[in-house]
């Protein structure tokens, strides 16, 4: 008996709080409608999408850009060049943003939807080679980092640090990342050149994966943007070959081109933006965006142009 | 008169819309398996054979080799499935046979929240606390390993295990207990020659649950098994970096081309995981079938 009353009081409970949700949501409903509808005309959004290397330095000019601009809204998502490539050739991107140079099949997927791609090179980047802070290795060269890669070196031992296996961190396959390290570190530049990474080479889906084993494991190497290296790893001195001088990266030694791992990071539209767009493309280039640039520990382009 | 008229339309009608439910399942499901076999069978037409059973996957150079993929599946969920199936069963053998009753309904409920605890959550635990733990205490070269995994695997998938299994336990007729026990079994007796074989079917298909629930984790497993795609040869291939199935769609398909090769290998991974889940489903099922069949023999 009492435990009918108490089940049907359950029930009572229960209707009552899907009738107090249901009214809650159809409400909510309502207001983002006519919200959505009275705003429609004064606020213009721009989608912003791809390389999950720029994705900080995006957000901070959305942010930057919406707080002087309070009638645009700008979306920032990751996800990789590649991705943000795909989705310009989609349609569901205003404008791409991409750590490596847009590929020739890209540029004709575009082309097939009737328009050219435009490319605009918004900051500069270096890849930075990081070890554990209490690795006794400070300089490498560009073959040594290749030969280490693709498993001709497995121990740090064969190239003066301790008796310690090597643990390779790499990017996934996705990463713009990945790609220009494997051209250009891996294989040296040279477009004949098939060097792979070695298999047992350890991908990982982010920077803050390869963060956090590079800060715990004494035996890992790793590369990354410039932009996530912290002070609690060590950045490795890069030599182009024997001959060259190893150079530490940093703003001043990538700007003057000493340093080897560094390259252009892009934006791109499908072809000429409209006027909200080029306004917004034309602020990224400006001094004061290009200042938050620094802050997020990429290089500015100001001091060449 | 009238009412009931209007009660049995209604009942038509009530009947009518399950119904449409009960199929509409059945359709979407043979829908997305129509899918996955458009996407991925004509893999089978661009990538030849001997790629495909080749020991090297690095798709953006056209390296296509599954053994890797499937060997770091294997070997995750195996280490998982050792884990989490004697700790799964023995939690579900102490909350429905052994605790007291207060303890009982404290622990249930709570291993059921267990089970609503986002893997991305794990995830974390696992790349920042476990994975570097796990490097320390056994002094492997890295801590982003298959073990890892296992072991986060394990915890994902012994709420289900345990709360299905619980279940099955609960359901065995107290008379049962009570007969054993009358006869001068001991509890432990009772348990593993009574009421754990009388439960059998359900703590079988809560295992399988368990097992299905690990080897299709994506999440967890990506960050903190350093992704590596080696074959697995032996033990230690437990203490090394291992690459799942799951992990290399999630982690690529965000980039594929649509239509492209790559594209078409990542939905014939899916044909092959969605193969290798129902082949264990059909093996344990036969099991339990066999099985009923005997005591079905000896009854009669």
């Amino acid at each position: 008996m009492i435990g009918n009353i108490i089940s049907s009081m359950k029930i009572v409970n229960e209707l009552f709080l899907f009738v107090l949700v249901f009214c809650l949501t159809a409400c909510g409903y309502n207001s983002t409608i006519s919200e959505s509808n009275t705003s429609a005309s004064e606020i213009s959004y721009i989608e912003n999408k791809g390389s999950d290397t720029i994705v900080n330095l995006a957000l901070a000019w959305a942010e930057a850009y919406q707080k002087s601009h309070p009638n645009i809204n700008i979306s920032v998502t990751g996800g990789g060049s590649g991705t943000g490539i795909s989705a310009l050739i989609n349609g569901t991107t205003d404008i791409a943003n991409a750590s490596r140079q847009i590929k020739p099949e890209e540029i004709d997927a575009i082309q097939e939807t009737g328009v050219v791609p435009i490319e605009y090179v918004i900051a500069r980047d270096a890849i930075a080679v990081i070890v554990h802070l209490d690795n006794p290795i400070d300089q490498l060269t560009l073959q040594q980092i290749s030969d280490i890669y693709s498993g001709k070196i497995n121990n740090w031992y064969e190239i003066g640090g301790e008796d310690r296996p090597i643990v390779r961190l790499s990017r996934e396959t996705n990463s713009g990342t990945h790609v220009y390290f494997l051209e250009e570190v891996l294989r040296l530049g040279d477009k004949t050149n098939n060097t792979l990474f070695s298999p047992d080479t350890l991908l990982l889906p982010s920077s803050e994966v390869i963060s956090a084993e590079i800060r715990d494991n004494p035996n890992a190497i790793g590369y990354d943007g410039l932009g996530y290296v912290t002070d609690d790893m060590k950045v490795v001195a890069v030599a182009i070959d024997n001959q060259h001088p190893p150079v530490i990266p940093s703003i001043d030694s990538v700007n003057d081109d000493t340093y080897p791992i560094s390259r252009n990071l892009y934006m791109y539209t499908a072809g000429e933006p409209p006027e909200i767009m080029k306004n917004y493309l034309n602020w990224v280039m400006s001094q004061e965006a290009q200042s938050i640039v620094i802050d997020l520990g990429f290089v500015p382009l100001a001091n060449n142009q | 008169m009238k009412s009931s008229i209007s009660h049995s339309r209604s009942e038509s009608v009530i009947s009518g819309i399950i119904k449409i439910a009960g199929y509409s399942a059945i359709i979407f499901v043979s829908l997305i398996f129509v899918f996955l076999l458009r996407s991925g069978l004509p893999t089978l037409r661009e990538v030849n054979f001997e790629s495909l059973f080749g020991s090297r996957w690095y798709p953006i150079e056209d390296f296509f080799g599954l053994i890797p993929l499937i060997g770091g599946t294997l070997i995750v969920t195996i280490g998982a499935a050792i884990i989490a199936i004697p700790f799964g069963i023995g939690t579900a053998i102490y909350i429905a046979e052994i605790a007291p009753r207060s303890v009982r309904e404290f622990l249930k409920p709570l291993v059921e929240v267990l089970g609503g605890l986002p893997s991305v959550v794990l995830g974390f635990i696992g790349f920042l606390i476990l994975a570097p733990y796990l490097r320390r205490l056994l002094l492997l070269n890295t801590g982003l390993s298959a073990l890892t995994g296992s072991l986060l695997l394990a915890a994902i998938s012994l709420p289900t295990i345990v709360s299905i299994a619980e279940d099955a336990l609960d359901a065995v007729p107290q008379s049962y207990r009570d007969a054993a026990l009358a006869l001068g079994a001991t509890d432990w007796q009772t348990i593993w020659r009574v009421t754990l074989p009388a439960a059998k079917s359900g703590v079988v298909t809560a295992v399988m649950l368990g097992i299905g629930r690990a080897i299709g984790e994506t999440m967890t497993v990506m960050m903190v098994t350093g992704n590596a795609a080696v074959i697995p040869r032996g033990l230690s291939a437990l203490f090394s970096p291992a690459r799942t199935m799951t992990a290399t769609i999630a982690a690529e398909m965000g980039e594929v081309a649509t239509d492209s090769v790559h594209y078409h290998v990542l939905f014939f991974i899916g044909i092959v995981l969605f193969v290798i889940s129902l082949l264990i489903n059909v093996i344990a099922s036969a099991v339990i079938f066999r099985q009923k069949k005997r005591s079905e023999r000896i009854l009669s």
